[in-house]
């Protein structure tokens, strides 16, 4: 991201520069909140919203925040957005707030929203900053509702609460893989999603960090 | 950045109105929200106890059907009479247990729920007539397999039979232990009965696995043993002397719970209806 332009600094996040799937950042978040799709759509509006506005307000102050504070700074007004989000979701979604519980405020630990603060609004206007926060916080979103998707659908047999596989439990005929409610499922459909992205965006690939040696010949002990 | 930003004075001040401005936007949200939250949560409430009844569908006014056909007494453990010291509607038993003047220390043997302290007043809510309920509705909480799970019990007037049970809040595994809310499973409870034998506070009803049979037996949640043995713990606690037993003895034996005037009344002296 050399050049910094709106459309650039909107798209590039949901494939290019996935913060997910590239800079492998907030997984901790996408494990646990995925297991239905509505839930994760929820979850993908609170992080969207949390990077833009605290990506704007910090942009907005950069020139005027001590270096040496600068982290607390950040935090302090990703936290209060944190905070107001979860009121908000408690007040007018409050069967949503419930399954997401502590999640919502997990989101200020989230890395997504530290490190776009910390790595562009600090240096950028906040307009371009504003954009930023809501490419990244799509590009999470869009692997949140791809881990959800699958998720939900192979392990309860539906989509958005919708019935598309009728399970056993219900009186139909598929049979639900209990592990995709489980938050490592998440783990490993993340992991193919990586794969597929770096074999459709072959750059992604990083070198190797060393190289393996050859097999030395074994020898007989003497 | 500008050179002046790492003075002493210059952080102080920007540290102080950041944290001005921020409190000031936080509190504003929380006081602002709160009466929508609680409105929410008292939704909440109310159409858990409506479900638990049978009486919910969805759609309807929750909060029209509550006011029409429940009516909500607290209760006095011990005596199992009702109380009018506290208002039902604002009373919440979970804040009385920590209360010292309302609540007491469970020791060892006999904290089956894992609730370490109870309280001595309780919430019931009564299905039709007040003097002769349709159905009771009393809450239940205990620990589960990965923390506490609250729910209500909803028995029939003859303080014995089961109609339903639900939980509102709990942590269990989603697909395991989760099922506990699962209408298949809640439906198996209807119509079990709690106690074995007339004058017996012990509760009989548990949950056991592979195939319930008789009518103190619910089918155990499949893969979920833990969960399972929480539900058992929690009603085996507040079904028996220690929660709700005294109460629900009088809707057994016939006679209806004193109000909170007439005290010292014997029930066992009363002719059986």
């Amino acid at each position: 991201m050399a050049d910094v332009n709106a459309k650039g600094v909107l798209t590039a996040p949901i494939f290019k520069n996935n913060p997910i799937a590239l800079q492998i950042l907030g997984i901790c978040s996408a494990l646990a909140v995925t297991t239905s799709m509505s839930v994760s759509l929820v979850m993908a509006l609170a992080v969207i919203f949390v990077t833009a506005f605290s990506n704007l307000f910090v942009s907005l102050i950069r020139n005027h925040i001590p270096s040496s504070i600068r982290i607390i700074v950040q935090m302090t007004i990703i936290a209060s957005l944190v905070i107001v989000v979860d009121q908000i979701l408690k007040a007018y979604a409050y069967e949503m707030s419930k399954q997401l519980s502590v999640f919502v405020g997990l989101i200020i630990t989230n890395c997504i929203v530290m490190g776009r603060a910390e790595g562009f609004a600090m240096t950028n206007t906040p307009g371009m900053s504003f954009l930023d926060g809501v490419g990244n916080g799509i590009g999470y979103g869009f692997v949140l509702m791809v881990v959800g998707f699958f998720r939900e659908l192979l392990g309860a047999g539906s989509v958005f609460g919708f019935t598309i596989l009728p399970t056993v439990q219900d009186g139909g005929w598929y049979v639900p893989n209990g592990l995709l409610l489980l938050p490592p499922s998440a783990f490993f459909i993340i992991g193919l999603m990586i794969w597929v992205i770096r074999a459709v965006n072959p750059e992604q690939v990083e070198d190797n960090e060393f190289k393996m040696k050859q097999n030395t010949k074994p020898q007989e002990a003497v | 950045m500008a050179q002046g930003n790492n003075s002493i004075k210059k952080i102080l001040i920007v540290a102080f109105s950041l944290c001005i401005v921020c409190s000031v936007i936080v509190s504003t949200a929380a006081v602002a929200l709160r009466p929508m939250q609680q409105l929410n949560q008292e939704l909440d409430r109310k159409t858990n106890i409506l479900n638990v009844a049978r009486l919910y569908e969805p759609g309807m006014d929750v909060e029209e059907a509550f006011r029409e056909q429940i009516v909500a007494r607290v209760v006095e453990l011990e005596s199992g009479d009702y109380t009018d010291e506290f208002d039902p509607d604002t009373f919440d038993g979970f804040d009385a247990a920590r209360d010292p003047a309302t609540g007491r220390t469970l020791s060892g043997g006999r904290d089956i729920a894992g609730l370490s302290r109870v309280e001595n007043y309780a919430t019931v809510y009564l299905v039709g007539d007040e003097d002769d309920p349709e159905q009771i509705v009393v809450p239940i909480r205990g620990q589960g397999l990965w923390g506490l799970m609250r729910g209500f019990l909803a028995v029939e007037g003859d303080g014995n039979t089961i109609v339903s049970i639900t939980y509102y809040e709990h942590s269990e595994t989603p697909g395991l232990g989760a099922e506990v809310n699962n209408p298949r499973w809640q439906a198996q409870w209807e119509g079990k009965e709690i106690y074995d034998e007339e004058g017996n506070l012990t509760p009989a009803i548990h949950l056991t696995k592979g195939g319930a049979s008789g009518e103190h037996e619910v089918d155990a949640l499949s893969g979920a043993t833990l969960t399972s043995n929480g539900v058992t713990n929690m009603l085996q606690f507040w079904l028996s002397e220690e929660g709700f037993g005294p109460y629900l003895a009088k809707f057994r034996s016939g006679t209806e719970p004193e109000d909170a005037e007439d005290t010292e009344t014997d029930f066992e002296d009363v002719e059986g209806a």
